[in-house]
């Protein structure tokens, strides 16, 4: 469960974000807010993203650089939210 | 009584003592008293360290009580306030602090060490700091002065209008940012204009979202300030997070919002705006970019009933024009509203290359002379000199270098740049001080930046690159040299790479080219 919705948040990530880069690259210790890889909107869409797919919801505090700077953090936030 | 911003600033601590002057969400706030006190303190430190009238002081901080209060006292020292960005990457800053030669810093501790190491690099002699930590409210700073031992009272020192009251620096062409000079006067003839046109009142509620090096938080600071009203800090983590800011403007019932437009749209898409109360915010004031007319549209259907000003002004001449948005927005309109007329402090012709004025209606740069225009460039004389149309009966015109027309009704319309420069998010952009950044990577052959413009005018960056050795960088890498390298608004949206970039005949990228390519 957690590793297929690590893979689906890499997949639209790389999609949305890093068209033409190999997968290899982005591992999931990965900085993406602090490296640059996610800015303010990135952010956002990510979030609303993950609200839609997963049926959860983010509080405001809750997006940011400390929840969401890694493939591992995110996973691990949208995890706990459907547990 | 001279007429300066610390002169006014201290009425109104006299005025209205007990009044709240600042709110730092989360943290606290400060009465005028406070905040006149606190900033007395810093006045007596650089006074103490043998400041002069005319000396910079750089400010390298987060938004926060501790900073406006540095802001206040190194005005009432006489001295002008070189304000740098605090998340930007510190060799950047320090150059800044460098060029103009402050004489004392004021840095917050967590980015100290980074800068210092950059400042020591350039600097003879050790500069003068006072370090606050991140303790809220002025206590941060309060405690770093206390370290710095006790200081003799002193006087604040009035300033005449035509004395230097703060450097901002903007992007520069050659890769390095340029500093500009604005005075007492500069400032003050413009917050007298926002006076006449937003009548405020010590009722009121500012936001204060624009960084300090941005020219926006002119009006935050000083239109507050002077009307005894209430500056409500939106910290930089806050300043792009929608959803948060939403919540923020409702909660501390702001009445004045001042931001980019790209704020606002921000705002309209993603802050959840119908979750809130909003019924004390009365103006909604936005500059520093072309704001999209459906984002404009939305946003003034989520918040109807407010009023709502385009103003526009290179930071040279902080805002200039203004234009006040007729509601409600056309369903079929799309077209980007005017720039609108000149301010009443000022005056505005559409000027030809040669400093002529065009035939009415025709398109021409627009130039600007009076109070609020800047004194030139800092150690840049022949830069200057050639920001303006100097004209027979002395009078300087400045050159915006933005194309418009004028309309039958008196509305200016903006068109585009005569130059390299872009507006992005508020941002002022020089395409070539993103290429100069992306050089530094030790991979890349040659960097060209360019701009694109989709149907809504918002801008976005491309870079085209070539590299050396084997194999290219990874997007990735380059992502995370350019997010340490350069100031965020500058960081290009995309990346396009290439063995080599096409070329023109003489053997210059051709940037013709790379926009079709794009």
């Amino acid at each position: 469960m957690t590793d297929a919705i690590k893979q689906d948040i890499k997949d639209y990530i790389m999609g949305e974000f890093l068209p033409g880069e190999s997968p290899d690259e982005l591992t999931d210790s990965t900085p993406l807010i602090s490296g640059g890889i996610l800015d303010s909107i990135a952010t956002l869409k990510l979030v609303m993203y993950l609200e839609e797919k997963y049926r959860v919801s983010f509080e405001p505090h809750e997006v940011d650089k400390e929840n969401l700077d890694t493939l591992d953090l995110v996973t691990a936030l949208v995890t706990s939210k459907l547990s | 009584m001279s007429n300066t911003l610390q002169t006014r600033f201290a009425a109104s601590a006299r005025q209205w003592a007990q009044r709240v002057a600042l709110v730092e969400p989360g943290a606290g706030a400060l009465s005028y008293a406070e905040l006149d006190a606190l900033s007395d303190r810093v006045r007596d430190r650089l006074l103490a360290w043998g400041l002069r009238p005319g000396d910079r002081v750089g400010l390298c901080m987060l938004k926060s009580a501790n900073s406006v209060a540095v802001i206040l006292g190194v005005l009432k020292a006489g001295a002008a306030y070189v304000p740098v960005d605090a998340t930007a990457p510190a060799a950047r800053s320090a150059f800044i602090l460098d060029n103009c030669e402050v004489k004392a810093l004021f840095v917050d501790a967590q980015v100290h060490a980074a800068l210092g190491d950059e400042l020591a690099a350039l600097l003879a002699a050790p500069l003068r700091a006072v370090v606050p930590d991140a303790k809220g409210a002025g206590v941060g700073l309060g405690l770093a002065l206390d370290g710095l031992g006790a200081v003799a009272t002193g006087a604040t020192l009035a300033s005449g209008p035509d004395d230097l009251a703060y450097i901002l620096y903007t992007s520069g062409s050659t890769g390095r940012p340029k500093g500009v000079m604005l005075s007492q006067r500069n400032a003050t003839s413009f917050v007298d204009w926002c006076t006449a046109i937003f009548e405020p009142s010590a009722d009121d509620r500012f936001s204060s979202h624009a960084p300090f090096h941005f020219d926006l938080s002119i009006l935050d600071l000083y239109l507050c300030f002077k009307h005894g009203a209430t500056l409500v800090l939106v910290g930089e983590d806050m300043g792009k997070d929608a959803r948060r800011l939403a919540q923020l403007i409702a909660e501390e019932r702001i009445t004045i919002w001042y931001s980019a437009p790209s704020i606002l749209a921000l705002l309209a898409q993603f802050g959840q705006l119908a979750q809130h109360d909003f019924s004390a915010l009365r103006q909604v004031l936005f500059a520093g970019e072309v704001f999209a007319v459906k984002h404009l549209r939305s946003l003034s259907q989520l918040w109807p009933g407010k009023r709502y000003f385009n103003l526009y002004g290179p930071t040279e001449t902080n805002v200039c024009t203004a234009y006040e948005v007729r509601l409600p927005v056309p369903e079929s309109r799309s077209t980007p509203y005017p720039i609108g007329r000149v301010c009443a402090h000022l005056s505005a012709q559409v000027l030809d290359e040669q400093a002529q004025p065009v035939a009415p209606g025709a398109e021409g740069e627009l130039c600007v002379a009076g109070p609020g225009v800047m004194q030139g460039y800092w150690s840049l004389p022949e830069l200057s000199a050639k920001a303006f149309h100097l004209h027979a009966c002395g009078q300087r015109w400045y050159r915006t270098g933005d194309i418009v027309t004028q309309a039958d009704d008196g509305d200016f319309i903006y068109r585009g740049r005569r130059d390299r420069m872009v507006k992005r998010r508020g941002f002022r952009i020089e395409l070539g001080e993103i290429e100069a950044g992306l050089y530094r990577h030790p991979a890349i052959k040659e960097a060209a930046a360019i701009a694109l413009a989709d149907d809504d005018a918002a801008v976005s960056i491309v870079a085209f690159v070539s590299w050396y050795g084997p194999k290219r960088p990874s997007l990735i890498e380059i992502k995370r040299f350019c997010a340490e390298n350069l100031p965020l608004s500058m960081v290009p949206d995309r990346f396009s790479w290439h063995e080599d970039l096409p070329k023109t005949s003489t053997d210059k990228i051709d940037y013709q080219r790379l926009k079709d390519l794009a």
